[in-house]
């Protein structure tokens, strides 16, 4: 069908390699988009709070199924402007696209605190206007204390919770109460075991277990996480950040490191538990593009994502808990009741450490998961 | 090229200028667009190898050699090696097994020929990832393999079968083998049969006039078989962590980390830049081969 | 002619494995239930749910809209190239770069040009991996049509040239109709690449638009549903369709030539 021409010489090769890297050169110059280490948060634009919102429009990227279905045609009813909801898979990927400078027309970003942090170190990001987002009042007065951007100068967290160990309690003898549990597994849950696969998380469970701190920049604490970390790999039936949930239910794995809203608690059988050694606290938030030509319309969606209705519906579809009292006290209570990570309260999520951006020593912890996913 | 036969001034000038004209019109057009999407991109990325990383993503444009000195240490190195030796053996096997089913699809009926053909890529116009699931749900521990072999009495429990390298050896052949039987078959179609008649009139035996002649005709579609399979398989992330289970990383799975995790983009140029180097070391194997046949 | 026996071991080989996963996808897109484990009785209900998926629909149109269009862009090229490399120079690097993008990695090409649109500021969109697809897409046109063109009959093109047709006018009377089958199978290839790349259309697709494969990943974050089952099948039944279509239509332009 078809036959592949190839080139005849290495020196062609060569030479097509070498134009490259003198055409790079040139290229060099022009390239310097990501802007990093801009560092400080830029003064605010003027926005105006009596902006024509029919005259802009909003596009958001977020997780799949993230945000209610029918958001678009509601925000074309309520605040009368377009919304287009596009979709991301990663925090990482997020990043990648916003951070490479190139024009991609998001307004608004749903993204996790620590990346919300670098994006506006990176000087992406547009302050917020709280005069324009009275339903900030609904938030818990927790959800103002969070490390990654304490007052929420322009952040708005949309979800937060925690990580713990979700387990099969048919399939284990005892309970895990401690994150030991997962790193040196009892012989009935030898290779059934996973644990998560990117940097911060992959780490979690031993810098824990060992009582640092999740921000940790030790080199020498982080030397004993990495030999903590490399006697449990062979334990482990695999690293797994997407599909734990899936090996639960058909038994594969007996238990799994997790993040709380992913835990299928619902399903007889699994449950959750936070391991006493303690845990991080994570946040799902929303930013706004300095980027953006749209700001008045975005504070506007902002806003109304907030609302108890919106916020709520979160709340009881991806079973996450929400910093928001007027969503979180109108959440079904027979919902609650079957969901335990539901019922944490505020004070027990800040028992858990907010993950915050490292800067330069971040690189100590991609370090880290090479050498840990790399070893034999 | 033959030019043009006619002689005399005139006719010779216009003929250098139709060269011209033929020049710019068939080979600047596409010449213009690999230089513009393929080597200023490539070249940008490339250069990048020599800055430095920012506090919180991004380039720094500071010179720096660190990457390199970075790339030779045993912990990447171990990787390139490692995914060398995967990427290696899912090449390996996708020849043995490739070789002679393009050797038989070369000499059915031109009908069944056709449909073998088409047969080999189809799979491909499915979506690559749902087929690596679904050799999931087909080797895991509760999967269609193992509960077959547990009520056919074959094992007491299930077997371990996924999330290690065989897998991940399995699941590079079975996304590229079709980029292999394809060069392959083209190879062997070419193949003029009087050839191997001769040596068998001459009295040499099957597996003689293999090795002498249809070997050595095939080494170029071998080799470009060989480089299509290898060079995916050596950039690929999604099956180490998929079919591995993250136990292994190779060095697609590094560039990938450093693009995007990491936010380390001047490494994750070096580490594209290795693998580059690599390829070109393939190239050259192949322009020998191909000059040699 | 001869086929020794032995070689049908590694040839059924070959098609056993390549269609053992296939079979299991098709199954699961007709079982009732969610778990892909336990067959729980035939359903079609996957399949409505399909059509209703409005996301998955915009995810086709755009694949189908970059798959056209980079096509019809690296056919041209491509096949221009391929000409222009056999007939007008000699130069072996030329010959070099023609390849260079259908073995260059896909994540090094699609993090390159991410970098390259943010430089020239391009807004990214569904025309922005029409033209990465357009890379690879053409490598492997001239690729095929370079193929065709070392056993085409050059005393044709030659007695045009003698009787004063300039290049061009050669080129679309008397090479191009020689090329056709060459041209079909390789704008085939590119088409058939461009549908199922996932990496490169991850980088270079603004958010807004993605394509099919993009949307597959982010909807099997966690595993994959019987509905994306559904839709690999129905994209089998589809592709097989478009290949019978187009091998009957490249027999018949060869029987043409």
């Amino acid at each position: 069908m078809f036959r592949a021409r190839s080139p005849r010489s290495l020196p062609a090769a060569v030479l097509v390699t070498g134009l490259a890297l003198a055409v790079s050169a040139c290229g060099g110059g022009s390239g310097d988009t990501t802007a990093a280490d801009s560092g400080a948060t830029a003064a605010a634009a003027q926005l105006n709070p009596n902006a024509d919102l029919t005259k802009q429009s909003v596009t958001v990227t977020v997780w799949a199924d993230y945000t209610p279905k029918e958001l678009p045609e509601k925000v074309k009813e309520k605040l009368k402007f377009d919304l287009k909801v596009t979709l991301h898979d990663t925090n990482e990927v997020a990043m990648a696209k916003l951070t490479s400078g190139a024009d991609t027309g998001i307004d608004v970003a749903f993204v996790s605190g620590q990346y919300a942090q670098a994006l506006n170190e990176a000087g992406l990001l547009e302050p917020l206007h709280p005069e324009l987002i009275p339903n900030l009042a609904n938030l818990y007065p927790e959800a103002k204390e969070l490390a990654y951007d304490k007052g929420n100068v322009f952040s708005v967290p949309y979800t937060w919770g925690t990580t713990g160990i979700c387990y099969r309690s048919d399939l284990v003898k005892t309970p895990p109460a401690s994150w030991n549990d997962i790193l040196n597994p009892p012989a009935d849950a030898e290779k059934k075991v996973t644990m998560m696969t990117t940097e911060r998380w992959l780490a979690l469970p031993a810098v824990k277990a060992l009582g640092y701190s999740v921000n940790t920049r030790s080199d020498e604490e982080l030397a004993k996480v990495k030999e903590k970390l490399l006697a449990a790999k062979p334990h482990l039936l695999g690293y797994d950040d997407t599909t734990f949930g899936d090996k639960l239910k058909s038994g594969e794995a007996v238990m799994v490191e997790a993040w709380d809203g992913w835990c299928p608690t619902t399903e007889k059988n699994i449950k959750f538990v936070v391991p006493k050694e303690g845990s991080d606290l994570w946040v799902d938030t929303m930013v706004i593009l300095k980027s953006s030509k749209n700001k008045e319309a975005a504070h506007a969606l902002i806003n109304y994502i907030l609302s108890p209705e919106i916020h709520g519906w979160a709340a009881e579809n991806i079973l996450y808990k929400v910093p928001n009292k007027a969503a979180m006290d109108q959440v079904d209570a027979k919902l609650k009741a079957d969901n335990t990570p539901l019922q944490m309260t505020p004070a027990q999520l800040l028992q858990g450490e907010s993950i915050i951006d490292l800067g330069e020593d971040s690189t100590k912890f991609s370090r880290l998961q090479t050498e840990v996913k790399a070893a034999k | 090229m033959t030019s043009s036969t006619v002689s005399g001034a005139a006719a010779g000038s216009r003929s250098h200028r139709s060269r011209v004209i033929g020049r710019l019109a068939f080979l600047g057009p596409g010449l213009t667009y690999l230089i513009v999407f393929l080597l200023i991109p490539l070249g940008m990325v490339l250069s990048y190898t020599l800055f430095r990383r920012g506090r919180f993503g991004g380039v720094v444009y500071e010179a720096t050699g660190e990457n390199f000195t970075r790339l030779l240490e045993p912990l990447y190195l171990d990787v390139v090696v490692g995914s060398l030796k995967l990427a290696g053996l899912a090449t390996l096997v996708a020849l043995l097994v490739g070789y002679p089913t393009a050797y038989l699809i070369a000499q059915l009926p031109r009908k069944w020929k056709t449909i073998a053909l088409v047969a080999i890529v189809l799979p491909f116009w499915t979506n690559f990832l749902v087929r690596i699931y679904a050799w999931i749900v087909l080797l895991s521990g509760p999967g269609l393999v193992n509960s077959t072999l547990v009520k056919l009495g074959l094992v007491d429990k299930p077997l371990e079968l996924l999330y290690n390298e065989g897998t991940i050896v399995t699941g590079l052949v079975y996304s590229y083998l079709p980029l292999m039987v394809l060069p392959l078959y083209a190879a062997i179609e070419k193949l003029d049969p009087q050839l191997r008649e001769a040596s068998a009139n001459l009295g040499a035996r099957p597996a003689r006039t293999f090795v002498s002649v249809t070997l050595p005709l095939t080494l170029p579609g071998i080799v470009t078989g060989c480089l299509f399979v290898f060079v995916p398989s050596f950039g690929n992330f999604v099956i180490p962590e998929l079919l591995g289970g993250g136990r292994s990383i190779m060095v697609g799975n590094l560039i990938r980390d450093q693009f995007l995790n990491a936010r380390d983009w001047p490494f994750g140029a070096t580490l594209s830049l290795a693998l580059l180097a690599v390829l070109i070391v393939l190239l050259l194997l192949q322009a020998w081969s191909s000059r040699r046949a | 002619m001869r086929r020794p026996r032995l070689l049908y071991v590694p040839f059924w080989v070959t098609y056993v494995f390549l269609y053992t996963p296939i079979v299991v996808l098709v199954a699961m897109s007709f079982n009732a239930g969610k778990s892909p484990y336990v067959f729980a009785g035939f359903s079609l209900k996957w399949y409505g749910e399909l059509a209703g998926n409005a996301t998955i629909r915009e995810g086709l149109v755009n694949t189908l809209v970059v798959a056209a269009g980079s096509t019809v862009l690296s056919t041209v090229l491509g096949t221009l190239l391929a000409v222009g490399l056999a007939r007008h120079t000699r130069s072996r690097v030329l010959d070099a770069l023609g390849v260079l993008p259908a073995v260059l990695p896909d994540l090094v090409l699609g993090i390159g040009l991410l970098v390259f649109y943010a430089a020239v500021k391009m807004t990214l969109g569904l025309h922005s991996v029409l033209l990465a697809h357009a890379v690879f897409g053409m490598a492997f046109v001239t690729a095929v049509v370079r193929t065709r063109l070392t056993h085409a009959d050059t005393s044709l093109e030659e007695a045009s040239r003698d009787l004063g047709a300039t290049p061009l006018a050669t080129f679309f009377r008397v090479t191009l109709p020689q090329l056709a089958p060459g041209v079909a199978a390789g704008a085939l290839l590119a088409f058939t690449l461009s549908v199922d790349e996932f990496v490169i259309a991850f980088f270079t697709a603004a958010p807004t638009t993605p394509t099919l494969p993009i949307v597959i990943y982010s909807m099997v974050r966690f595993g994959v549903t019987p509905e994306i089952n559904a839709l690999a099948t129905l994209l089998l039944a589809v592709s097989f369709t478009v290949v019978i279509v187009a091998q009957r239509m490249t027999r018949l332009t060869e029987s043409l030539s």
